[in-house]
């Protein structure tokens, strides 16, 4: 240390990426997030589980303000998040986003899907949009598929479009909303293998999943919800061989032991 | 057997038809269209305006309409349309103010329930990528919703076809005005009214077919 550090709290700390501190959501009287405190460093990979209706996927909707919040406040390299508008859509452009249900354009072929926010959003020229879309299908390798339309896709070949379309923007952060949930077991490596490559590529991720096989490789961290709280936050080779509370002790004991 | 057109000019007559439906389908597109977007708005106001309108204008008789634009815009409020005075110009164009008003009420309901066809993840993942409201709308919504409704839609210009009309009642001399004034001068009514319905299907039936045709190579398959 050769320089006096300032007050922590007056500015953040150059690798905190994602900041959540006491977060609080509703759908009507069910009490989805409560009190969430989370701070996601840059490069990290969080892994975030915990049983249905934990509150673990409106979280990870929370970050781009999929789902608005009732108190508390989010901040994403240091600046709050936007209510509306332009300066939300911005933000927006920076958050890279897969859906459980892939949600590609189904109008669209697949290099239109991943051209489409380069065009319209970073008014990037055509030709350096579609360079970009190739190498990006290329890297997840379904390149051979680019003139095709979502619908004639496998659904691991849709997620895997779905992750180059959210990497052409060049995000500063991948949310994953149960990227594995809604495919045919043979289909969840080829999407994990392309998850898995961009944590080596030192990609800032939130992963929401039910794959514990991931949870132990990849992330740098587990977070473990239940009913609207954070109830444990651990390495994963703490959390899976030695979880604190019984909670998670309960639910590790229902997955892995069958 | 066909003495009795002699002297009249039903082609002119169906040209104007024509005319009468292209204008008002044009407009009762891009006014429907955008009730429809005002109805699906995030703005309260938008919504409020879209949902009155679409409520009170279809509940109300087109002839009623109609008549409105001339008795009440023209006579009482002094709207010339840009007309310069030409009584029959005046009359054509409060015509296709009347019947786009009137059929964007129905447009809109189309392409409304066609929105709806389009799952939430669709505009979700639009705005993911920083789409605005705007953009998530003309780029991947109302392009989808356009294809799920084309059947619909071409029921809403078949009826705009016919309900064309309803503009003789303020003296536009499209089809159903020269056929009334025929049914006044010649004998052979039946052959007449004969006449007029075929002219009126020959218009509407390639419509439908054609749309029927389009709305099944655009469907977007899910």
């Amino acid at each position: 240390m050769t320089h006096v550090s300032v007050a922590k709290d007056s500015v953040p700390a150059a690798d905190e990426l994602v900041v959540l501190s006491s977060v609080n959501k509703h759908f009507g009287a069910l009490h989805v997030l409560q009190d969430i405190d989370l701070t996601i460093t840059r490069g990290e990979v969080l892994v975030v589980i915990g049983p249905s209706g934990s509150g673990k996927s409106t979280l990870c909707r929370t970050i781009n303000r999929l789902e608005t919040i009732d108190s508390g406040s989010i901040t994403i390299d240091g600046k709050a998040l936007p209510a509306e508008g332009k300066a939300l859509a911005r933000l927006r452009a920076d958050v890279g986003m897969v859906f459980q249900s892939f949600n590609l354009f189904a109008h669209k072929t697949v290099l239109e899907n991943v051209t489409l926010g380069q065009l319209k959003v970073r008014r990037t020229d055509k030709k350096a949009a579609e360079k970009k879309a190739r190498e990006l299908l290329d890297r997840v390798g379904v390149a051979s598929q680019a003139d095709k339309y979502p619908a004639q896709l496998s659904g691991g070949q849709q997620q895997r479009v779905a992750i180059a379309r959210a990497l052409a923007m060049g995000p500063k952060v991948m949310l994953f909303d149960e990227p594995t949930s809604a495919l045919d077991p043979e289909m969840i490596n080829e999407v994990l293998e392309v998850m898995q490559q961009l944590a080596r590529d030192g990609m800032t991720m939130v992963v929401v999943t039910h794959e514990m096989g991931f949870a132990r490789s990849a992330a740098n961290r587990v977070v473990f919800m239940a009913d609207g709280r954070i109830v444990e936050e651990a390495t994963p080779d703490q959390f899976f061989s030695n979880p604190r509370s019984d909670r998670a002790k309960d639910f590790l004991s229902k997955i892995l032991h069958h | 057997m066909f003495d009795f057109l002699d002297g009249y000019d039903v082609l002119g007559a169906f040209w104007k038809t024509i005319q009468l439906t292209f204008f008002s389908a044009v407009g009762s597109l891009i006014w429907g269209t955008l009730l429809a977007a005002m109805r699906v708005s995030p703005v309260p106001l938008m919504r409020g305006f879209g949902t009155v309108y679409v409520n009170v204008v279809r509940n109300i008789p087109l002839s009623v309409i109609i008549v409105f634009t001339s008795l009440g815009l023209a006579d009482v409020f002094s709207v010339t349309m840009g007309a310069g005075g030409d009584v029959a110009t005046l009359a054509f164009r409060l015509s296709v103010l009347g019947l786009t008003a009137y059929t964007s009420a129905f447009v809109c309901e189309a392409v409304r329930s066609g929105i709806n066809t389009v799952h939430l993840g669709q505009a979700e993942a639009a705005r993911a990528i920083g789409l605005n409201f705007f953009q998530v709308l003309t780029l991947i919504v109302l392009p989808q919703a356009f294809r799920a409704v084309i059947g619909p839609l071409a029921n809403v210009l078949i009826a705009l076809t016919k309900n064309t009309t309803v503009a003789a009642a303020i003296g536009v001399a499209e089809a159903a005005y020269l056929m009334k004034k025929m049914i006044e001068n010649e004998a052979q009514t039946i052959l007449i009214g004969l006449v007029f319905a075929f002219g009126f299907v020959v218009l509407t039936l390639p419509m439908g077919l054609f749309l029927n045709w389009l709305g099944k190579r655009l469907a977007v398959k899910r």
